[in-house]
């Protein structure tokens, strides 16, 4: 055991220690980090106040359009030419153009610019304006636009997930979707990684020629398994060192920036009701109440996940796919004298994994269906389709299955592994083939 | 006392038979020579001697008992294929490999420090191992093959790589090792060192053990009863002079010398040789021809093919 220890320490050392755990470690949260940032402070930057010069040679839009947070209309009656040229002068960010129309309701407009118009200002001023052409046409054929929007009915379907307990909680598919495949891409993910540096390890020994000054001292499986536990150590720390560096910038941002966030936040919301959610001639009143309601029940969903089991099931996944995968990867290794070699023995490991992961949508999507209970259930693959069950909520006798299937995967896998380890860590020169292996399998030690 | 007794050892592989019981006995403290033509089976017996591999039959003894795994730590083996860690720093890394082979981390600090300073390594224990050059690489290797003065040390090639300079060196430490008390097991096809440090041999063939035993024995036991005979003067014949019992198997002539090869009938003794060309020559040495090992290997292994 005294030995294993040493070998898992110089296995975690050196890689802890090497320039590209470092670098990985800060690009990695800095990227995480990023990918949540970005879009919210791009967006608190262009959120500064437009002004909108309106020109409506029409008249009929006067004061009917209504501002938003960010979007100011500035009505003008000046000869649009004498704006224009003076634009640059002015403190407008663009001039709206409606020109005198040739029917008696225009729809013809110019949206005058120095810049390019960011597309939310472009919708957002055609959204007012095709509000107000419609009810005018409304208006025209003799039906009160009032009327019309009360004869539009706003239906909901809520998802209420009944847990054992016989709680009733709300569910959001969408909010679990996306928790399941966050939680098997970064399984694939680690497995890959981590597993790929396994290999390495193997072939570098082997090509280093100092396994047989090692398997002198040890034997191969300690060696083998040494390997692999010292991984799955800079992995883990890797992942925590990610979790708390990506939480700190997240937070420090979070910190600096609040102000400009809660703004972002609520204009945002309210740009998406205009958009999209909401028929257009809703009561800012209305708008609150579904608003709030939109938020609410993604909290609620949020809440209904389980994460006590969502994070304890991670851990075990993510550990135990990786240890069942990286004796595959130490094997692979072992048969090989360099990294070139490998394709032809790494394809039917992958296979199960990149399986699971082109399935993942198709499993969120019906989560208690047949491939997805077996696909959760068979070692190979129930790392990452299991992960995208859990927080559908999965019977604790599926888990528990899956566990112990996947911990029987991986000592079989480890006892299959270490057959071929021992005999290929001192093979050198021809590359072997599947019916060699065969037969290394059979060797007594 | 024998240290290592290898007895009636079988290897099967999937297609040959690497060894076929093979049976040694090393005595200890002494220099075993363990020798053989490429693909004879050597390097199999040495890694079950390591239980790196595992025999179909046979058994190991080692210092009396049954080997067993934690007898390893009292061995120490330098692979004919070995390397170190390119990324790793000579110093951690021959603390590393001295730690597996159970040594604690400040003796080993402490040996090791000893052993660099003597082999002038010292200043390249903070480097890297892919800065040194490859018979330093050697050297460090030798250090961690000794550095828990195991009982016994099994060398495979130790000489390769090596300039004559760092062999001697090398040999030097050897010997001092079997004087301090160490057992060696030698591998090589360097028939040179094998004859100069060498107590004991055994020469693998195609999987079979063709001979062993101490290396005098086995040089006298392949001594033919030729001698050469160095006469002065170039002018003088002896053929037909002599009684024809003595065959002349060669004759060359050297400066101010004639160097005859004869061979005297095991009837017969160097006096009786003596005797019959005094009358013809002045004699200025006559010497028995010992075949060296390098002779002996040839013609052993050509026996048996």
């Amino acid at each position: 055991m005294n030995k294993i220890s040493l070998i898992i320490k110089r296995e975690y050392l050196t890689r802890v220690k090497k320039k590209s755990f470092i670098i990985m470690t800060i690009i990695g949260p800095l990227l995480m980090a990023s990918v949540m940032i970005v879009p919210i402070w791009i967006a608190t930057k262009t959120n500064q106040e437009k002004r909108i010069a309106v020109i409506d040679e029409s008249y009929l839009f006067v004061n009917r359009l209504n501002d938003s947070e960010t979007i100011k209309f500035i009505y003008l009656t000046n000869d649009i030419n004498s704006v224009k040229d003076n634009f640059e002068k002015s403190d407008f960010d663009a001039i709206f153009y409606i020109p005198k129309p040739s029917a008696l309701i225009p729809t013809y407009s110019k949206l005058y610019s120095d810049k390019e118009p960011s597309i939310l200002v472009k919708s957002y001023i055609q959204e007012q304006f095709k509000k107000e052409v419609e009810a005018m046409k409304l208006l025209q054929a003799g039906i009160d636009s009032k009327l019309l929007e009360s004869t539009k009915a706003h239906v909901t379907i809520d998802t209420i997930k009944i847990s054992e307990g016989g709680i009733e909680k709300k569910s959001n598919p969408l909010v679990s979707t996306g928790f399941g495949i966050f939680g098997g891409i970064l399984i694939y993910f680690f497995i890959f990684m981590f597993g790929t540096q396994v290999m390495r390890g193997v072939i570098e020994e082997k090509t280093s020629r100092i396994i047989e000054v090692i398997i002198s001292s040890v034997k191969p499986f300690q060696l083998m398994m040494g390997k692999i536990v010292g991984i799955a150590l800079v992995g883990l720390t890797q992942f925590l060192l990610w979790v708390v560096f990506t939480g700190a910038i997240v937070g420090i941002f979070q910190v600096a920036y609040s102000s400009d966030i809660s703004k972002y936040s609520t204009s945002k919301m309210l740009e998406q009701n205009d958009n999209s959610l909401i028929p257009e001639t809703i009561t800012p009143n209305q708008i609150n109440e579904t608003q709030s309601n939109n938020v609410g029940e993604i909290f609620e969903a949020i809440s209904s996940i389980n994460f006590t089991v969502m994070i304890g099931s991670f851990i075990f996944y993510f550990l135990f796919g990786y240890l069942l995968y990286a004796a595959f990867f130490a094997a692979i290794g072992s048969a090989v004298d360099n990294e070139s070699d490998t394709q032809q023995f790494m394809l039917p490991i992958t296979v199960p994994l990149i399986l699971s992961i082109v399935l993942a949508q198709f499993i969120a999507g019906n989560p208690q269906g047949p491939i997805a209970f077996w696909l959760s259930i068979i070692p190979l693959t129930s790392p990452i389709a299991m992960m995208i069950r859990i927080p559908f909520g999965v019977p604790y006798w599926e888990i528990l299955l899956s566990i112990s299937l996947l911990i029987l995967g991986f000592l079989g896998a480890t006892l299959f592994a270490a057959k071929i380890y021992r005999i290929g860590i001192l093979m050198y020169g021809k590359k072997p083939s599947y019916k060699d292996i065969g037969k290394w399998l059979r060797y007594k030690n | 006392m024998n240290l290592l007794e290898v007895k009636n050892i079988t290897k099967q592989y999937a297609n040959h038979k690497a060894l076929d019981d093979v049976s040694i006995s090393v005595p200890e403290q002494s220099i075993f020579g363990l020798l053989g033509p490429n693909g004879a089976g050597k390097t199999t017996l040495i890694r079950i001697i390591n239980l790196i591999n595992a025999c179909d039959k046979g058994e190991i003894i080692f210092a009396g008992k049954k080997i067993k795994a934690k007898d390893t730590e009292t061995i120490g083996y330098l692979p004919e294929e070995r390397g170190l860690y390119k990324k790793m720093k000579v110093g951690e890394q021959a603390l590393y490999l001295s730690r597996l082979k159970g040594v604690e981390r400040k003796e080993a600090t402490e040996k090791l420090k000893f052993w660099f300073e003597k082999f002038d390594l010292l200043r390249w224990w903070n480097r890297k191992v892919e800065e040194l050059s490859k018979g330093m690489q050697q050297k460090v290797q030798f250090i961690v093959t000794i550095i828990h003065e195991p009982k016994l040390l099994i060398f495979d090639e130790p000489f390769s790589g090596f300039d004559p300079i760092n062999t001697e060196l090398l040999k030097e430490e050897i010997l001092k090792l079997r004087d301090n008390g160490a057992t060696v097991i030698f591998s090589t096809h360097n028939m040179a060192s094998v004859e100069e440090i060498c107590d004991h041999i055994a020469l693998i063939n195609k999987s079979k053990k063709i001979l062993d035993g101490n290396v005098k024995t086995i040089k006298n036991e392949y001594k033919s009863n030729i001698f050469e005979l160095g006469i002065s003067g170039i002018e003088n014949e002896l053929k037909g002079k002599i009684n024809p019992a003595f065959n002349i198997l060669s004759q060359i002539r050297d400066d101010e010398l004639t160097k005859y090869k004869i061979k005297i009938p095991h009837t017969s003794n160097p006096n009786e040789l003596l005797k019959e060309v005094i009358p013809f020559c002045s004699v200025t040495y006559l010497n028995e021809i010992i075949p060296n090992m390098n002779e002996i290997f040839i013609r052993a292994v050509g026996e048996n093919n």
